[in-house]
């Protein structure tokens, strides 16, 4: 092969993966293009001041954020409070205390759980996790905020062990045996040298867990009752972002004032995910720092 | 003769039979050993010979990996430190140790010492007074008492190490091992653990691994000398330096291997 072919071939390559590379922005930015000008068209039709105040989502003649945001951050932060000490909990146990057979079991056991699709769980939520819902608090209907939760707490955690127990295996062996060398309980070195080394992979764990929960969609339109109504509390039948969108996209008008808000509804949701894994990554940034 | 030689001393760490198994490899054989109260006695041996095996046992570091099994006796101050009802933390507080590599806590200088006391429940208006005193024997007290709340990362090595010995004696331990404690440091940082080594055996029963045998023959008053799990070898230092028993201990203090 003479020279010439092969200094063309290197600059074909060159140009082959620059492609390659500049395609995963250019679809990262059209999509940011493509929601923020529907989003302008919605409001050059609807008052922003209104879209973020109205508190009725009514495609008709009400555009409030406020109702759908309220449904999602609710079963967000239900999922959280169930996922983050059962996560932390378990990454905990599989990196300090579980051994041999248990370890080893739970590990994929873990990974296996995030690799039941979302259809699944919503399934899991509607036929038993709703009905023991009902049945314990004597409601007429389980299909609410509590069983979205729960069931996102499901999802998020493979997520959040994974990166927690990740951070958690991170702190060195050297720095724990220095802990119990003081005649440390394994609690103590949890509490005062484990935990506190790890923190920013905890938070960071925490954040993707609370990430995948606010975008997923299936399990939420499938198992909270998709009310729109304004949510008062967990029992209440609730509908989020993300389900509004699934389940009004496919039947709006095209190119009206609710399709136009349904991407208004998207970039709220784009932003949201995107500010919760730039403050993930930041923090998965410093775990890097400390080793 | 050792006998002779250790009836001037009270023993304060008894080892009998002692056999340790990594799974199904054999690291320990048979360890025979008493080692004097407030003397330093130096373990050498080439790498892999189990000196830091044998001195992990003597505070129950080897609880940590789940592979170890541990056959015989090892008692101090006469209490049997693998019977059931010996509490494995206080067995630690009484048995401090310094690490081959600094490793001070993430935490601030003041809280590297201070975790231990706190965790051992000293009374909290104490705390202060025992941290500055720990870090005056040490001899790294007036390096740093500018900046205690400065992360202990900060330092260098040799202080790093110096703030560890401060961290383990100020939970006022009985014993102290210390498992090549100036592997990772400069030789004047070497010079200053050295010093402090002579300096704490008046308070302290002292266990130092080493690869180093002038430090060995510097610092301790008895030397061990292990080659494969085995112990060969021991006495006071100055005999097996000068005047060895066995072949073997002549071959490695010669330097003909290791």
């Amino acid at each position: 092969m003479n020279n010439r072919l092969r200094v063309r071939i290197d600059k074909v390559f060159k140009v082959v993966f620059r492609i390659a590379g500049f395609a995963c922005i250019a679809i990262l930015v059209s999509i940011f293009m493509m929601l923020l000008y529907n989003t302008v068209a919605f409001f050059s039709q609807i008052k922003p001041l209104d879209f973020i105040t109205d508190t009725q989502w009514n495609p008709s003649r009400h555009f409030g954020l406020l109702p759908l945001l309220a449904s999602t951050l609710l079963v967000t932060l239900g999922a959280m409070a169930i996922a983050i000490p059962l996560g932390i909990g378990t990454a905990l146990f599989i990196s300090e205390y579980a051994t041999g057979f248990v370890k080893n079991m739970l590990k994929p056991a873990v990974e296996m759980l995030s690799a039941i699709p979302s259809v699944v769980i919503g399934f899991l939520g509607i036929v038993v996790i709703s009905p023991g819902i009902s049945n314990l608090f004597g409601l007429s209907n389980g299909l609410n905020a509590l069983n979205g939760a729960i069931l996102l707490a499901i999802m998020a955690l493979p997520t959040i062990i994974t990166v927690a127990e990740d951070a958690i295996h991170a702190v060195p062996m050297t720095v724990k045996e220095a802990s119990y060398g003081l005649g440390a309980t394994k609690w103590a070195t949890v509490k005062n040298i484990v935990l506190p080394a790890a923190y920013p992979g905890i938070i960071a764990a925490i954040m993707l867990g609370m990430g995948r929960a606010i975008g997923e969609t299936m399990t939420v339109l499938m198992a909270t009752g998709n009310s729109l109504a304004f949510p008062t509390g967990f029992f209440s039948s609730i509908r989020t972002i993300t389900a509004t969108i699934a389940i009004e996209m496919g039947e709006v008008p095209f190119q009206t004032t609710h399709y136009y808000g349904l991407f208004a509804l998207a970039l709220i949701l784009f932003l949201i995910t995107m500010a919760v894994n730039v403050l993930a990554e930041r923090m998965v940034n410093r775990i890097r720092k400390f080793q | 003769m050792v006998q002779a030689a250790l009836v001037k001393t009270k023993p304060v760490i008894e080892i009998s039979d002692l056999n340790l198994y990594f799974g199904e490899k054999q690291v320990l054989k048979n360890i025979q050993l008493t080692i004097p109260q407030k003397m330093v006695t130096a373990m050498i041996g080439p790498s892999g010979c189990g000196k830091s095996t044998l001195l992990r046992t003597l505070n129950r570091l080897h609880d940590l990996s789940p592979d170890a099994r541990i056959t015989g006796k090892v008692t101090i101050d006469g209490q049997d430190i693998f019977h059931k009802n010996t509490l494995v933390n206080k067995l630690r507080k009484k048995v401090g140790m310094v690490f081959q590599k600094p490793n001070p806590f993430p935490k601030s200088i003041y809280d590297n010492v201070a975790y231990g006391l706190q965790i051992n429940g000293f009374p909290k208006d104490k705390i202060p007074q025992m941290v500055e005193e720990s870090l005056r024997k040490s001899y790294i007290f007036d390096e740093v008492k500018d900046k205690l709340q400065e992360p202990a990362t900060r330092l260098s090595g040799g202080q790093q190490q110096r703030l560890c010995i401060a961290r383990t004696i100020a939970v006022k331990p009985e014993i102290i091992l210390m498992d090549e404690p100036c592997s990772a440091l400069d030789p004047l940082s070497t010079l200053k653990i050295e010093e402090l080594i002579l300096e704490l055996k008046n308070d302290y029963t002292i266990v130092i691994v080493t690869h180093n045998m002038q430090q060995a023959a510097r610092v301790s008053d008895f030397t061990a000398f292990m080659y494969l799990g085995e112990l060969i070898e021991f006495d006071e230092t100055h005999k097996i330096f000068n005047n060895p028993e066995k072949q073997l201990t002549e071959n490695y203090i010669k330097g003909h291997f290791g």
